[in-house]
Parts: structure tokens; C-alpha cells; sequence
């Protein structure tokens, strides 16, 4: 199976012995030089090409309207404003839209964490039984899905169009997200633990709560993270299941604001160009604040991610 | 496991059973509800006589799926936009974990890392809004690099034969350095006295590189590939639905955005159906031909 393996690879340590590729102590040859400064330049130039227009997207929102609208800012704010969030933030659609991703993404994550540890640790005790027919009964909804439409009528028939729940329910559990749980709890905690627990009297759920839990805290932090992003970033489920505004979440604004260009947050606006100027700023200002909660996570997280997706990288 | 072994695993750890019973509900429910649902493909699915008294018509919606005229582009579309995709996107990540694997300053390589790493963490909506300021030929600062030379922007969103370019290569800007993570990982499980016995050869980096890290990765780039084919008429619907305007149709329409029009903007859900199905069928078709070559070739497959 491929997870193995990757589980494998993602356990195994950083080198330690990364010295032993390059020793210190040979001298680089002038072509090894030439080949080096090669590498540093291609590795510039990715950098460049990711940072640049994150860069451009957040000078642009730290611009004035009109130096935004005539297409002057480049790499640095000109006309140093905050206009643009000042807009955003006095706009009833993005502010709701805000707290309703909030909303969807706090209550969302208990949820899916929940559902995915009450589903993964059964599977990765060994006394369980019937735990690889269940595997392949869940594994298998990755490969082969009813599709659009009749996932559509299942939520339907449930009730829970044009509801909160909508967003929350019918995309509870990921199977990534369980196999990544139930290879962390396989291998980290002993069988023995389980079996000392057992003498002790305790039950399974009260193994789960004072012993598999506490232990399985980084694997908790990792799924939990990796389910309020999705939260956070999704807007098709709200596109497909929601019709009300007052329920969208803020992904979901952000393209109608954008994509569709749909004027909003300037009714007040006295003049048609400063209006349109406002429109313009406000998208930029709007694409920092749907992401910064996502950015300002990263880098807390990321030395931990990178074990997490490791598993779940590839995509079946 | 007999099953009087099962008997006393279920006396002896209920709790466990009862705790797995709602999620299992949940895949019940939301998982393969849908794909018995998926059985109004077969009828003429109408709201009052509901999925089971709805009357079956055969193949009649795949067939007039097939004679549609849309037909073949669509399938064009999305078989063109994934294999670009897959062929563009195979490399870079590779490209790029190499190149950091050479690096030794710590911090360069963190940093090359963290950033590189982080688009994939920003959503579908961000990016394709950035890509529309970006490319905006009014405010883009596309149009400040043409003004440079004294032309103006062409509008590369409106035009269909960028569309495929900018779906890609924004896909690629955004995953690169996620998906090096995985050769990087391939990469630092390579036995080092390989190394050693390069060096010993007088190899020089670039030499290293050839005959010790790309076949070092291999097993790893060809199940990754495995997958990218298995996954070649499921690209992404999402970005495609949100790059999509009137002017770009001709190569933006794909199976899934298809789908999601006849289905709910139109309200065919049976014509739709019918035609996720066959989007379905066609991908766990290639997985396992692609398995199968595989294995045939390599000698290792997904299972």
C-alpha cells in the first residue's frame, strides 16, 4: 500500500548524516561551483516568482483608490491608505460573511475531529474486529463517488438546504484526514499500553479519553488544522446548498465581489469614478483579509503539516 | 478472525463498536446514499414520484449525452487541460526538490521552503481573484509591464486560448512547493554510502544528481504519476468553474462545469447525473489500466 510506505518515509528523521553527502573538508570543484550558483539562482527565482504577487496583492491594498485604479502601485504601497479596509470592514455583507466562516470553521473542526477519532481509533486497535473491511468501505468512497447531483438530493431530502448545517454535515469526515489519524495512533501508542489499561479495569472509552487522547495531541493539532483550512477556504458547498446572503461565508462574498465584480460596499459613495476606484481597492483589500487567518496559522504549523500531508499528499 | 473470536471482541470492546456507529452512519448517508442515488442516470427523475418511482428510460440520457454536440469538446476540454496539466506539473516540484536538496545554508533552504510552501494553503477563490487582478488588463499590473513597451494589455482572461496557460501554470504556482515535500522526503531516504561511492567516483554534483538522486526518487515520482493519470478527467471543477467567463467557454467548459450547470442551474438532474457517471467511470477506468501498466512495467503498482 502506498500510505505505508509514506508513513514510512514521512516517520524517517532529517539525515543526520547530511554531511556525509558534501564533507566540508572537499573543496568544490569550479564546475561543482558553477553548478551550485546555478541552483541558487533557480532557487531565487522560485522564491521571486511565489512572493511577488502576494507582495503586489498586499501593497495594493495599503494603496489610495486612485493610485490602485490608474495601475501605479507595484511592489510597495503608493499613497500610503487603509482606505480599502475601512470599506471592507464598514461593508454588513463582508463583516457577516466573516463571522459566518468563523462560525463555519470553529464549529465545523469540533465536529469533523470528533467524528474522525471516533472512526480512527477503533480501526487502529488490532482487537477490532472487522477493521479492514471497514478501511476498504471507507477507502473506497475515495475512488468511486455518486457525483454532483445525487449528493444534492441527499442534502435535500435531509432538510438542510439553505442551512448552517449544510456546510458542516455533509463533508464531516475526510478519509485523508482518517487514515493520517489512524497510521499516527497504530504507531505511536504500544499495544501494551492498551493491555496495561485493560488490567487496570479501564474501558475503551475511557482508554480513549485519558490515555489515546492526551498522547495523540500533535495528531489532533495536525487534522484539526488541516480541516479548518478546508473550512475556512471552501465556497462551493455554501454555492451549491445555500441560498440565503445572510448565511454566506466569506469565501463566498469574496467572489461575488471579485470574480463576478459585483459592486458592493460603496452605496454611499458620492461620485461614479470614486465609487468604481473604491470597487477596485476593495478587492485587494478583501483578498488580504480572507487570507490572513489561514497565513498567520502557517507558520506555527508547517513543520507539522509537512508530516501530516506526507500521507495524505497523494491524492487517490 | 473466526467469528467466535468476533463474538468476544464485540462483548469485550463495545464501546469501541458503538463509537464507530456514527461515522459510519455518516459514510452510509453521504457516501453511498449518492451512489445508489446515482441510479436516476437510468431514469426520468422527477421531484413527485421521487427516485424509486421515477421511470426508467435505459440509456437514454447517455445517449443523448454522446450525440450532444458539446460532446467531444467537453471531453476535449478536460482531457486536454489535465494531461497539460500533468505534464507541466510533473517536473517542477521535482525540479525544485533537487535544487533544495544541493542547498546547505539552513536558512535559505527554510525560507525557499516556507514560502514556496505556503500558496497551497490559500484558497481557490484568492487565487483565481488574484489571477483576475493580476491578468485585469485595466488594473492588472499586466498592463504596466505591456505600457512599458508602449502596447496595450491584451486581456488574456477573455481569450480562450489562454485559459488552459493560466489554469495550469497558476495551479503550478500555488502547489509547487507542496508537492516537492514529498520528493524532498524521497530524497533524505536515500542510503548514503550511495553518495560516498559517487564521491569516490570523482562525481560531480550535477553527476550526483543524475545517477544518484533521480533514480533514488523514481518509485516515487511514478506512483505519483499513477495517480496524476488515474486523475485525469477529474481536474479540478472548482478553479475551472471560477476562471470560466462567457468569452473563454470554447476551452473553460469542462465535464464537471457542465455537469454543474445541466444539473442545477437547469435543473436535469438525471441528464447531469448521467454524465458525472460517465466522468466516474472513465477515471477508475484509467487508474486501473495505468495500474496495470505499471505493474506490468515496474513491477509496482497501487495494489
Amino acid at each position: 500500500m502506498v500510505t505505508n510506505t509514506m508513513v514510512e518515509i514521512a516517520q524517517r528523521k532529517e539525515p543526520a548524516a547530511k554531511d556525509s553527502r558534501h564533507p566540508a573538508q572537499v573543496k568544490d570543484s569550479g564546475i561543482d561551483r558553477l553548478f551550485i550558483t546555478c541552483v541558487y539562482v533557480l532557487l531565487i527565482t522560485f522564491l521571486a516568482v511565489v512572493l511577488l504577487p502576494l507582495i503586489y496583492i498586499v501593497a495594493s491594498s495599503f494603496s489610495s483608490p486612485n493610485a490602485v485604479s490608474s495601475g501605479r502601485v507595484w511592489l510597495w504601497p503608493v499613497d500610503f491608505s487603509i482606505r480599502g479596509y475601512e470599506v471592507a470592514l464598514s461593508n454588513p455583507q463582508i463583516v457577516t460573511g466573516f463571522l459566518n466562516s468563523l462560525f463555519y470553521t470553529v464549529v465545523g473542526t469540533l465536529v469533523s475531529v470528533t467524528l474522525t477519532i471516533a472512526i480512527a481509533y477503533p480501526l487502529s486497535r488490532k482487537d477490532f474486529f472487522g477493521r479492514n473491511v471497514i478501511t476498504a468501505f471507507i477507502v473506497f468512497t475515495m475512488i468511486f463517488a455518486g457525483g454532483l447531483i445525487p449528493t444534492y438530493l441527499v442534502v435535500q431530502k435531509l432538510g438542510l438546504l439553505d442551512t448552517r448545517w449544510a456546510l458542516i454535515v455533509p463533508g464531516a469526515i475526510g478519509v485523508w484526514q482518517v487514515i493520517i489519524a489512524r497510521a499516527y495512533l497504530r504507531h505511536s501508542i504500544p499495544d501494551s499500553l492498551y493491555e496495561a489499561a485493560e488490567i487496570d479495569g479501564a474501558g475503551s472509552l475511557r482508554v480513549l479519553w485519558s490515555i489515546v487522547l492526551p498522547l495523540a495531541k500533535p495528531m489532533i493539532a495536525v487534522v484539526a488544522l488541516m480541516y479548518a483550512i478546508g473550512q475556512w477556504n471552501s465556497y462551493f458547498e455554501a454555492l451549491l446548498y445555500l441560498k440565503s446572503d445572510e448565511l454566506y461565508p466569506l469565501q463566498l462574498v469574496l467572489r461575488n465581489v471579485v470574480i463576478l465584480n459585483t459592486q458592493s460596499g460603496s452605496q454611499n459613495i458620492a461620485s461614479l469614478l470614486e465609487r468604481q476606484q473604491l470597487a477596485d481597492l476593495l478587492k485587494y483589500s478583501l483578498i488580504v483579509i480572507s487570507t490572513v487567518p489561514v497565513l498567520l496559522i502557517y507558520p506555527f504549523v508547517a513543520r507539522y503539516f509537512t508530516k501530516g500531508m506526507m500521507i495524505g499528499a497523494i491524492k487517490g | 478472525m473466526g467469528w467466535r473470536a468476533a463474538r468476544q471482541s464485540f462483548r469485550r470492546y463495545w464501546q469501541l463498536y458503538l463509537l464507530i456507529v456514527v461515522p459510519l452512519v455518516y459514510f452510509v448517508v453521504f457516501k453511498y446514499v449518492p451512489m445508489t442515488n446515482a441510479v436516476i442516470a437510468f431514469k426520468d427523475y422527477n421531484v413527485v414520484e421521487g427516485i424509486w418511482g421515477s421511470e426508467w428510460v435505459g440509456f437514454k440520457h447517455f445517449s443523448a449525452f454522446f450525440s450532444n454536440p458539446v460532446f467531444w469538446n467537453l471531453v476535449e476540454n478536460t482531457f486536454l487541460l489535465s494531461v497539460y496539466f500533468l505534464l507541466a506539473g510533473f517536473p517542477i516540484p521535482i525540479i525544485l526538490a533537487l535544487a533544495l536538496n544541493e542547498v546547505r545554508l539552513r536558512w535559505f533552504k527554510r525560507t525557499v521552503q516556507m514560502v514556496t510552501y505556503a500558496p497551497y494553503f490559500i484558497s481557490t477563490v484568492v487565487i483565481v481573484s488574484m489571477v483576475i487582478l493580476i491578468l485585469s488588463p485595466r488594473i492588472g499590473f499586466m498592463d504596466r509591464a505591456f505600457g512599458f513597451f508602449g502596447v496595450d494589455a491584451p486581456n488574456l482572461l477573455a481569450d480562450a486560448d489562454y485559459f488552459r496557460h493560466i489554469y495550469v501554470w497558476s495551479d503550478i504556482w500555488q502547489t509547487a512547493g507542496y508537492s516537492a515535500v514529498i520528493y524532498m522526503a524521497a530524497l533524505s531516504g536515500i542510503d548514503p554510502s550511495l553518495y560516498e561511492a559517487a564521491r569516490v567516483d570523482g562525481a560531480t554534483r550535477l553527476q550526483k544528481i543524475i545517477h544518484v538522486d533521480i533514480p533514488g526518487i523514481m518509485p516515487t515520482a511514478i506512483i505519483i504519476l499513477i495517480l496524476g493519470v488515474g486523475n485525469i478527467m477529474a481536474v479540478g471543477f472548482e478553479k475551472a468553474f471560477l476562471l470560466q467567463n462567457p468569452l473563454n467557454l470554447g476551452t473553460s467548459e469542462i465535464i464537471a462545469t457542465y455537469v454543474y450547470k445541466v444539473g442545477l442551474l437547469n435543473a436535469d438532474f438525471s441528464q447531469a447525473t448521467a454524465v458525472g457517471l460517465f466522468n466516474s467511470l472513465i477515471n477508475l477506468l484509467l487508474l486501473i489500466g495505468v495500474n496495470f501498466a505499471a505493474k506490468r512495467i515496474s513491477g509496482s503498482g497501487l495494489w
